[in-house]
């Protein structure tokens, strides 16, 4: 799920970098729709040639967000700065940034080159230099067979190149996309994820990609801003935020994840101890936690950082539980094992299918041992 | 899928074309009738066309009719297409809800008050400022303007709603401005509901008798009046011919609209099945 | 009929009002004018006034100045009313306001019981309608998909052709010696024609007649884009056909049935070509005694006086309406 982005070797990790001036600077915005809060307090830095992905559920505001960037919307509070211009007044029509449409919105009356050419000739660019741009940008996504034909005409795949190569083809210094693959059929979707990703690359644009799919969000993205309530809840690489949620919300939003609620009842600056009767067990985590001793917290771990077996594991004390096989849900690639807990807990378990038939497969109803590393837990307090 | 119907119910429909269609058919029936009698079949001729043709009064109040048509329905559209994009586009504004209500009521304003409450107008905006100096046919495109622009507006703004605005968005993105985009994108989109509003804004005022019958003066005497004026003195074969021909124009347009239609399905249908054979 | 003399009651109010000039400004509408044209400056400010400007002037203004006649005196004179407004004195402004116009619609039964006639004739012709038209639609809407077009286009076509033509056909087939009572007539199963023309008879005949349409086409778009699964949903639990008509197909066709039924009921209600080339002296509908008050009685005061009654009950119907269709939009 996590097939992570060859890290790139010009501007890698800008953000950790305290010089680097970002791209986009997102300060306190909020959006009122009436009473309604549509995005509350938004602040963010995007950095030049990042791809940017919002992710969140439906009504999380990150949609409204992005039409905020694009001057669709003004926002109630707060300012935007692309490239150290503030957008505040300034109309769509003047901002150097383009969007591609979750519906794509192409001009159902214009041929595919007069769609792509459409935004240049708001420029009154010269003839010949239309004409070249157009067909260079038909080459690169591979449409210039199509270029007469118009969007009705075309399949799915072919007008979410369409809108792509509009948006882009008047370089803006920034791209926005929203759900930019979610009309798309799963197969296509994946080639169209890498090939959005090559583009982008060849292209050095920057991109705010709005998705409420966390996988695409997973394999395009620099950074991820997971969003809730019209807030961004957290900002991190895709990694960091599957291994490092800082709240039950993000752990709970990517991906699946068993929490185990618990106490402190031992800890140091680079361990500590948690009693959870939900566990059945004490959970050892080999790092520090800012939390007071005595509190009441939560501990996440992922399901395939458990491993399942019939006899005890060589350390039974810590991180392990005893239960009985619930369900089996067989994947294909790997298999999700339901285990009911003696506590009454339920966990879920996926253990990757390594052999095509295995002799001696744990199954229903079997009693198992469910045990993890100390490196694996995640400790939550919000 | 299909569900079987009760024969019963073919039965009723079929009856029930009878019923509208029986009339028509009489109408047009009669029309080559001999006899000056409208309703005793007395042989085949074609003479009453040929005196409908030598009617200078029908033919002019036609004539005018139709000049009146094309103005007031032109008018309609323009007027109408401003009233359905702001409902449509502009959000709320004060006023919105006064301004969506006159444009409504018409539709539902029965013709006997549009017209006096018109002719009202007409006579007391003439004792005020001297215009409109005497009715006529100036005043009848005013009137058949204000009642036809509602139906525009209706039909103009229900295409306007169901049109994604994110297209009007996208151009605005790519640097259009908002009156470019509208002339650009917006008007061509909504072309087919400005021609179907523009012959509805027509055929309206070609059929009015009421309104026309208030704001009219002197000399601007349009086709129903005509008609009208002839009906109540009887049956007129020349009359028959006159619906006849009107039939035929209709059925021959609305024809012509149908095979265009299909014509356009077709071709939709096999871009379809070209656009997926990739 | 005369409607000049005055009735015992004190039927003129006079009201003397000199801030009325000044408040005149303060009217909404002519607020909201002065707004809009404050607003041309800006872009669309256009395309909101000239639209507003037009129809405030030709829509709005015509039925302040219908309401202002209606509480005038009948005069013999051009035009054959008196004003409202007059100076007395140097600066007092009289409000004359003559309610006799509407005392004497309520006096002459003339006038009421037009109405109610209007009332009754427009119901059962809009029910005749419902009944001939739900059937059909419900046939068009079940029928095969390549068929649909062209019922639809048989259903539509009448209404492009002149409706006072149409009209006119039924005269040469109602008559006396019209089509109907030849035929009749000629086969021997009557022996002296039947008397169709200028009846009621013949009123509800070209109502139906020309309303039937505006039945059909909203019944058609509902029945039409209904979910055919849930009526085999309905069989599927063990409902017989018909009663899953009456309980699926039926309650969810009601906005269509609400909608063609005020298409047809409203024009109707208002009617001047039908009853006045098809009805006799016993139709009397409401907008033909407003054609007559008007053109052979040059009674504009009681015109208007007619016309303000006629559109509170249009009104009326109009609040009853939406109140049932958003009550048939959200069930339970």
């Amino acid at each position: 799920m996590q097939e992570s982005r060859k890290p790139e070797p010009t501007a890698a990790e800008p953000w950790k970098d305290p010089a680097a001036v970002p791209y986009i600077r997102i300060q306190d915005v909020t959006k009122k729709f009436g009473d309604f809060i549509a995005v509350n307090r938004v602040s963010l830095n995007v950095y030049k040639q990042e791809l940017f992905c919002l992710l969140g559920g439906s009504g999380c505001g990150k949609s409204t967000l992005l039409r905020m960037l694009a001057g669709f919307e003004e926002p109630t509070a707060g300012s935007i700065f692309i490239d150290g211009q503030d957008m505040a007044g300034i109309p769509p029509y003047r901002r150097p940034v383009n969007m591609m449409f979750q519906s794509y919105a192409l001009f159902p009356h214009m041929t595919v080159q007069d769609n792509v050419a459409f935004g240049l000739k708001q420029d009154h660019k010269p003839k010949r230099e239309i004409l070249d741009r157009v067909a260079a940008m038909l080459d690169l996504v591979k449409l210039a067979p199509f270029a007469k034909r118009k969007p009705h005409q075309l399949s799915g795949g072919q007008r979410q190149r369409v809108a792509l190569a509009r948006s882009l083809v008047k370089e803006p210094k920034l791209l926005l996309l929203d759900e930019p693959l979610g009309a798309l059929d799963r197969k296509l979707r994946e080639s169209t994820q890498f090939e959005l990703m090559n583009i982008q690359d060849k292209l050095g644009v920057t991109f705010i990609v709005v998705t409420h799919d966390q996988e695409e969000a997973m394999t395009l993205a620099t950074r991820i801003g997971v969003m809730n309530l019209g807030q961004i809840v957290q900002v991190g690489t895709p990694k960091e935020i599957y291994e490092f949620p800082i709240s039950r919300f993000v752990a709970d939003f990517i991906g699946t994840v068993n929490m185990f609620e618990g106490r402190i009842v031992d800890e140091d600056n680079d361990y500590v101890r948690i009693a959870s009767e939900e566990a059945g067990c004490t959970i050892f985590i080999n790092h520090g936690v800012a939390a007071p001793p005595n509190a009441q917290l939560c501990v996440a771990v992922r399901p395939e950082k458990i491993s399942i077996t019939r006899e005890a594991p060589a350390n039974t004390a810590e991180n392990c539980a005893q239960g009985i096989i619930d369900g089996i849900a067989y994947m294909g690639d790997l298999s999700v094992f339901n285990v009911k807990l003696d506590s009454g807990k339920l966990v879920k378990v996926t253990q990757p299918n390594l052999i095509r038939h295995a002799e001696d497969e744990i199954t229903w109803d079997q009693r198992v041992w469910v045990h993890w590393d100390p490196a694996s837990g995640v400790v939550l307090t919000t | 899928m299909s569900r079987g119907v009760h024969p019963s119910l073919w039965a009723w429909l079929v009856a029930g074309f009878a019923f509208l269609y029986v009339p028509i058919g009489s109408l047009i029936l009669f029309s080559f009738n001999k006899s000056k009698l409208v309703t005793v079949w007395g042989g085949f001729s074609t003479r009453w066309y040929e005196s409908l043709m030598r009617n200078e009064q029908i033919l002019g109040a036609a004539w005018l009719s139709v000049k009146i048509a094309a103005t007031s329905a032109s008018l309609a559209v323009v007027l109408g297409t401003l009233v359905a994009v702001t409902l449509a586009r502009f959000g709320p504004f004060r006023g919105r809800a006064l301004l969506s209500g006159l444009a409504t009521a018409p539709l539902v304003m029965p013709e006997v008050i549009t017209g006096l409450s018109l002719l009202l107008l007409f006579v007391a905006m003439e004792q005020a400022f001297g215009w409109p100096a005497g009715r006529g046919t100036l005043t009848i495109i005013i009137a058949h303007t204000t009642f036809a622009l509602a139906y525009v507006a209706v039909v103009v703004q229900s295409r306007l709603t169901g049109m994604d605005p994110s297209i009007e968005e996208a151009a605005m993105d790519l640097g259009a401005r908002p009156a470019k985009v509208f002339f650009v994108i917006t008007l061509p989109i909504i072309l087919p509901a400005l021609v179907s509003g523009f012959l509805l804004a027509f055929t309206l005022s070609l059929d009015d008798l009421v309104i026309a019958s208030f704001v009219s003066g002197p000399g601007s005497t349009t086709l129903p009046m005509v008609i009208y004026s002839k009906v109540r003195l009887g049956l007129s074969p020349e009359i028959n011919a006159l619906a006849s021909l009107l039939v035929l124009v209709v059925a021959l347009g609305v024809a012509a609209a149908g095979v265009l239609m299909k014509r356009a399905e077709r071709t939709r249908e096999r871009d379809q099945r070209m656009a997926l054979e990739q | 009929m005369s409607r000049q003399g005055y009735l015992p009651l004190g039927d003129q109010l006079a009201v003397s009002a000199e801030p009325l000039v000044r408040r005149l400004a303060g009217i909404t509408p002519v607020r909201l004018l002065l707004n809009l044209l404050g607003r041309i400056a800006t872009g669309r400010g256009p395309v909101i006034a000239v639209p507003y400007f037009w129809l405030i002037l030709f829509f709005m203004v015509p039925f302040l100045i219908v309401l202002k006649i209606s509480f005038a005196d009948q005069l013999i004179a051009q035009p054959p009313y008196s004003s409202l407004l007059e100076w007395t004195g140097e600066r007092y402004l009289t409000l004359k306001l003559n309610v006799a116009n509407y005392l004497f619609l309520g006096q002459d039964p003339l006038y009421w019981k037009a109405y109610l006639r209007s009332v009754e004739i427009a119901f059962f012709s809009a029910l005749i309608c419902l009944v001939i038209g739900y059937p059909m639609a419900y046939a068009m809407a079940r029928a095969d998909r390549s068929l649909r077009g062209l019922l639809l286009m048989l259903v539509v076509l009448p209404f492009w052709t002149s409706f006072l033509l149409r009209v006119y056909a039924w005269i040469g087939l109602l008559n006396n010696t019209g089509v109907i009572n030849n035929v009749l007539l000629a086969l021997g199963l009557i022996d002296r024609p039947i008397v169709m023309m200028r009846t009621n008879f013949a009123v509800y005949i070209g109502i139906v007649y020309s309303y039937l349409p505006f039945m059909i086409l909203p019944l058609y778009a509902t029945l039409e884009k209904m979910d055919l699964t849930l009526l085999e949903a309905a069989e599927d639990l063990g409902c017989r056909p018909f009663k899953a008509f009456l309980t699926i197909t039926l309650p969810l066709s009601l906005p269509g049935i609400i909608a063609g039924f005020s298409l047809v009921f409203i024009p109707a209600l208002g009617e001047f070509v039908i009853p006045d080339l098809l009805g006799g002296t016993e139709t009397l509908m409401i907008g033909k005694v407003l054609w007559d008050e008007f053109f052979s009685n040059r009674a504009w005061p009681i015109a208007s006086a007619v016309a303000i009654a006629m559109l509170s009950l249009v009104l009326l119907i109009m609040v009853f309406q939406h109140w049932l269709q958003r009550r048939a939009a959200e069930p339970a």
